[in-house]
């Protein structure tokens, strides 16, 4: 059987379509010499079920990172952060004149709010990253536009500097950014650039005497592009490979200060939602930016770009998971108070499942959102898949919630004066930017693949040396084994509350399950699995659907642990969420792989092609 | 003019829907979220303002309770006083605790401290006593100048506009002196994140009630707390004649 593992290894033509897909290249190196190391070991649970083998540590038990002075600290935030929102801004008039007022700006910079993690010791509030997530629950339940404006700043505008910065970088940048009410912002898609952020044109020449770069190029769609005054920018730059001095182009990372000089921006751009955050076109005629402007190595600004996105990312999660909250609010305040047909709307089982629906996909949005932040305190350096996952969840979810809460308030929740339409406006970009979910499903199945073939083919060289592999080939022999005789190589129950045993013990067959998928469309495709986008996708919610499972079993049980009030319901939740989520998981597995859907993805494809070709719908017109 | 005492107290935030326990010897206060008293915001805002404009050298927020109080010192130290004072009462003993105690603290901690200036809110939201700074002023033997709307200082003493029954009414006042701040004094500040982070370096001190001296053991019992009674449901009646005969039904006319 492992004959099969030849085809598994990825070609560089595949690493190469890897990277385009990936918006968030894990640590891979193009190195061939990698090809006979160990493959990287990696805690992340969900790379670890693409090869059907559990790794637990970062999902049981449900991590708790804070120490009770931070948790402490936290909450006496809250207060300040609500007040804020309720007190001084107003999302509807940001929304109506597409801008937030100076007043307000101010005011928002004085509490803090446009550099939660930066260091205390140049300005900011040093917060980590799970309580910028609890501020941004609150943030996302009030007002997303805003949301942007600072997230632009913070969470991808000047995290560079956060995470490459050198110490002369961060002195110099970093109180200006936190406390001097200088804009950042990240500048990385251009006209021709999109998902495809490795094609970009911007492109930086080193000046003779090696002390300047001379940028020159566009961005569009830059948040916070008119108001910046420090921009993170990525362009192509030419660099020699030292060893065999071939000269190629690679992306290298700068920080830019409209200060430089040809520096310009377009007018803010007209949008469908998210209106109070700047959105503008940024212009680089001949900027010179000197040599230690340079953002991380040289040639390495692909990886930093995608790191800042992958940093990020989990922070939409928190901020969606609080625009739930806000909306389900919303919308049981109406249950609770409308009558209809002489009852209460609230006692309708139709609407009961509404509320119940929107409820569960709220905890598992929050759930992943936070053990996803925690992970990442504690130092992990595996959660690109998850917090992938989490973004393509939470902006699902909140869209689905937004517009359940619209549907139950009716014709009050098409109304503008109600606040919900506003809020699907601004979610609707969630699903598009920092990686569009539909590329970014592609980067979680197919990073979750290439790991997989990784440790084929780790078990392949093995066999070639058998004696001293012997250790390796044992445990991979008898995991094998136990999965295919159906005793279920996966087992949850010693991390869950006995109430979920059931509920753990259909998502451990859903990993074994899709464990085997995995393997089994190896085996078909081999390295072909690249162009296989409906299988890509459809294994793609699959992983979704069991991180959600994972995530919520694990929450609740940490309910049940800590004996907390709501542990009750958190079980309700669960199951109710894990009965669902295991059922939809199994038929997307049975989807990538059974013949009948394989021919229903080729007639897609001929209806698209038809479609495609006639520019247009091609049918014939029943009245001529 | 150099040193300014404030009163904070914790209590069940405004927004709160009070409920009875089922004990009935109080309010639910377990998982409830608490809050800055609002006319002692107001109180803290006005200290702050007077130490910014420099009437003032030094803000001592004060609060006495629970180990919990001391969130509510956070904020004012965040706000911009100083230093803080956690007078420790708990348990039933807080429970029952009076205006008449919580003046003598004052009280004393204003001697201690050798305030020039006690502000407090002028009644707590929780028990709506609307005593505390009458009888401090009495206990100290301070002039005292109650719901106040605006505090002018003068180089005599201070000119205070107090709000009255239908209109403002001003007197003037020599320090020291007893203030109690109403809802029109001032709009309080909220506290910013940095100065909440600030405010975790400021001194707090913590001191019990009887090392001030001040027996604070209850002289009361609270024999039943009970729910306001349910309005009872109204009818609508079809018309005029028919409303008359049900009052009249009702021994109403």
């Amino acid at each position: 059987m492992f004959k099969v593992i030849e085809k598994v290894a990825p070609s560089n033509k595949t690493k190469y379509l890897l990277r385009l897909y990936a918006t968030a290249a894990p640590k891979t190196s193009s190195n061939p010499k990698r090809e006979v190391k160990k493959p990287q070991e990696n805690a992340s649970f969900m790379a670890n079920i693409f090869r059907g083998s559990l790794a637990s540590t970062q999902v049981f038990p449900y991590p708790d990172v804070l120490t009770e002075e931070e948790k402490e600290l936290t909450a006496s935030l809250i207060d300040p952060f609500e007040r804020f929102f309720r007190e001084v801004n107003n999302a509807a008039r940001n929304d109506e004149n597409s801008q937030i007022d100076e007043e307000t700006l101010n005011q928002l910079w004085e509490l803090g709010a446009f550099s939660i993690q930066v260091p205390n010791d140049f300005g900011g509030l040093g917060l980590n990253n799970t309580q910028y997530g609890r501020l941004c629950q609150i943030v996302g339940a009030n007002d997303l536009g805003l949301g942007i404006t600072i997230g632009a700043h913070q969470s991808i505008g000047f995290k560079g500097i956060l995470l490459y910065g050198t110490p002369e970088q961060k002195a110099k940048y970093l109180p200006q950014v936190s406390t001097e009410k200088v804009y950042a912002a990240f500048a990385l898609t251009e006209p021709s650039a999109g998902s495809d952020a490795g094609s970009i044109k911007c492109r930086a020449v080193k000046s003779a005497d090696g002390k300047h770069y001379i940028l020159n190029g566009s961005k569009i769609w830059i948040s916070n592009g008119g108001i910046a005054d420090i921009m993170t920018v990525f362009a192509q730059t030419e660099m020699t490979d030292p060893n065999t001095g071939e000269k190629k182009d690679k992306v290298t990372a700068f920080i830019v200060e409209r200060g430089f000089g040809g520096v310009t921006n377009g007018a803010p751009e007209k949008k469908m939602g998210i209106k109070a955050s700047n959105t503008a076109e940024v212009y680089f005629e001949d900027v010179k930016i000197p040599i230690e402007n340079v953002l991380g190595q040289e040639g390495e600004g692909f990886k930093v770009a995608m790191n800042i996105l992958n940093n990020g990312r989990f922070g939409m999660g928190a901020t969606l998971s609080g625009t739930m909250k806000h909306c389900i609010a919303k919308a049981v305040e109406h249950c609770n108070n409308r009558t209809q047909f002489g009852k209460k709307l609230k006692d309708y089982k139709g609407i009961q499942e509404k509320i119940a629906q929107m409820s569960l996909i709220q905890y598992a949005t929050e759930s992943m959102a936070f053990q996803i932040s925690q992970n990442m305190d504690a130092g992990s350096q595996d959660y690109h898949l998850e917090a992938a996952i989490s973004k393509i969840f939470a902006s699902e979810a909140a869209w689905y919630v937004c517009d359940e809460s619209i549907q139950i308030l009716g014709g009050m929740g098409f109304m503008r004066e109600t606040g919900l339409e506003r809020v699907m406006r601004d979610l609707r970009i969630f699903r598009i930017f920092e990686g569009t979910n539909d590329i970014l499903r592609l980067f979680v199945a197919l990073t979750g693949i290439q790991y997989a073939g990784s440790h084929l083919k780790e078990l392949q060289r093995a066999f070639k040396n058998p004696a001293a592999n012997l250790g390796l080939i044992f445990k991979e022999a008898s995991r094998r084994a136990a999965s295919s005789v159906g005793i279920g190589g996966t087992d949850l129950s010693p991390f869950v509350a006995p109430q979920l045993t059931a509920t753990a013990k259909d998502a451990a067959e859903c990993i074994d399950m899709f464990g085997q998928t995995v393997e089994s469309l190896l085996v078909k495709y081999g390295k072909n699995i690249i162009n296989e986008q409906n299988v890509l996708n459809r294994l793609a919610d699959a992983a979704i659907d069991i991180y959600s499972m994972v995530v919520t079993l694990s929450r609740s049980t940490r309910a049940v642990n800590e004996k907390l009030e709501t542990a009750e319901h958190e079980l309700e939740l669960t199951k109710a969420w894990c009965y669902q989520a295991n059922e939809r998981c199994r038929t997307n597995l049975k989807h990538a792989t059974s013949g009948g859907h394989v021919n229903f993805y080729k007639d897609l494809s001929k209806v698209a092609e038809t479609v495609l070709e006639n520019g247009g719908v091609k049918t014939t017109n029943i009245v001529g | 003019m150099s040193r300014i005492l404030v009163g904070v107290k914790r209590v069940v935030d405004y927004a709160v829907k009070v409920r009875v326990n089922p004990e009935k010897t109080g309010v639910v206060t377990q998982g409830v979220k608490h809050s800055m008293n609002p006319f002692d915001e107001i109180a803290v805002e006005e200290a702050v303002k007077m130490k910014e404009k420099k009437l003032a050298s030094e803000v001592i927020a004060v609060s006495i309770g629970p180990s919990q109080s001391q969130e509510v010192i956070r904020t004012a130290l965040a706000m911009g006083a100083d230093r803080g004072i956690h007078v420790e009462v708990s348990g039933k003993e807080y429970d029952l605790l009076q205006p008449i105690h919580v003046s003598k603290i004052l009280a004393k901690l204003a001697l201690e401290e050798k305030a020039d200036l006690v502000i407090l809110g002028k009644q707590a939201i929780d028990d709506d006593c609307n005593q505390t700074a009458q009888m401090t002023a009495a206990v100290l033997d301070w002039p005292q100048g109650t719901f106040c709307n605006k505090i002018e200082k003068t180089d005599a003493g201070l000119t205070i506009t107090r709000e009255i029954d239908g209109g403002l009414e001003t007197i003037k006042t020599k320090v020291p002196a007893v203030l109690s701040a109403d809802l029109r004094l001032n709009t309080p500040r909220y506290a910013t994140l940095p100065n909440i982070m600030k405010a975790k370096k400021k001194p707090l001190k913590k001191v019990g009630a009887s090392d001030l001296g001040v027996d604070t053991n209850p002289r009361i019992d609270i024999i039943s707390v009970e729910d306001p009674p349910v309005r009872q449901a109204g009818a609508i009646v079809p018309d005029v004649d028919a409303l008359v005969s049900k009052l009249k039904e009702g021994g109403h006319c």
